[in-house]
């Protein structure tokens, strides 16, 4: 019975396991978030110009607040639209 | 010091020098009223995502400065409220992260985002690219001969 560490698989075992989700603001240390900054605040809305929710975008919930206030801001200004059709 | 950031629009159907001086006239307003103007930044003509006072651009303008008091920021938006040709504003209050996004972002420190490129994949069932395999014209098999074993 070979070991652990003697089988040797074709491929990758640990393909199609979860990706383990992080807060990009925490990760790189991002402490602003522009309302200003249309193409960056695509990231965080879906195509009907909706804000996406944190289990999908994977944000903390102090960051998740100031990304939802930047977009609401954006939205006052028409850098983004408040509803749309085909965002992205 | 209380720092502080309007941005707004101007009507994009006035003359560019129009536009220009409507924009000095508010960085003159702070700086009567006593204030450090920091950087006055014109975005430019841009399409705004939907429709304000039937008019789809507009010229963005964002001036940061800085005072003392927050008081002149009422009169202030008083004044911005009622020019004509600002379609609309919005002040805000930074606090000392947005202070310093905004220094690092004159100094070129903060790139801009890359759109990731959509690979075109083609059909697939276009094989055209491959080299069609061509059969030997000439029957190479050779007639065996027939052992008839009973």
């Amino acid at each position: 019975m070979p070991t652990k560490d003697e089988i040797k698989f074709l491929s990758n075992p640990k393909i199609g396991q979860k990706r383990s989700k992080y807060c990009r603001f925490r990760r790189f240390g991002i402490r602003y978030i522009d309302y200003k900054d249309a193409d960056f605040l695509l990231q965080f809305v879906n195509e009907q110009g909706k804000i996406l929710p944190r289990r999908i975008t994977g944000n903390s919930l102090k960051y998740q607040r100031k990304v939802s206030e930047a977009v609401k801001k954006a939205r006052q200004l028409a850098l983004l639209p408040y509803v749309t059709d085909l965002l992205k | 010091m209380k720092n502080y950031e309007v941005t707004f629009i101007v009507d994009s159907v006035l003359s560019s020098e129009e536009i220009k001086a409507t924009a000095q006239t508010y960085a003159d307003l702070l700086r009567q009223k006593g204030c450090n103007i920091v950087h006055v930044d014109e975005m430019g003509l841009r399409q705004m995502a939907y429709p304000i006072n039937r008019r789809n651009s507009g010229v963005y303008f964002c001036i940061e400065f800085e005072t003392l008091t927050g008081d002149l920021i009422t009169e202030f938006e008083l004044a911005l409220r009622r020019d004509e040709r600002i379609m609309r504003f919005l002040t805000v209050k930074l606090d000392k992260y947005g202070v310093k996004y905004n220094a690092d972002k004159r100094n070129g420190l903060i790139g801009k985002i890359k759109k990731k490129e959509k690979v075109e994949r083609g059909d697939f069932n276009d094989r055209g690219s491959r080299p069609r395999y061509n059969a030997p014209s000439a029957p190479a098999a050779p007639a065996a001969p027939a052992d008839d074993q009973a």
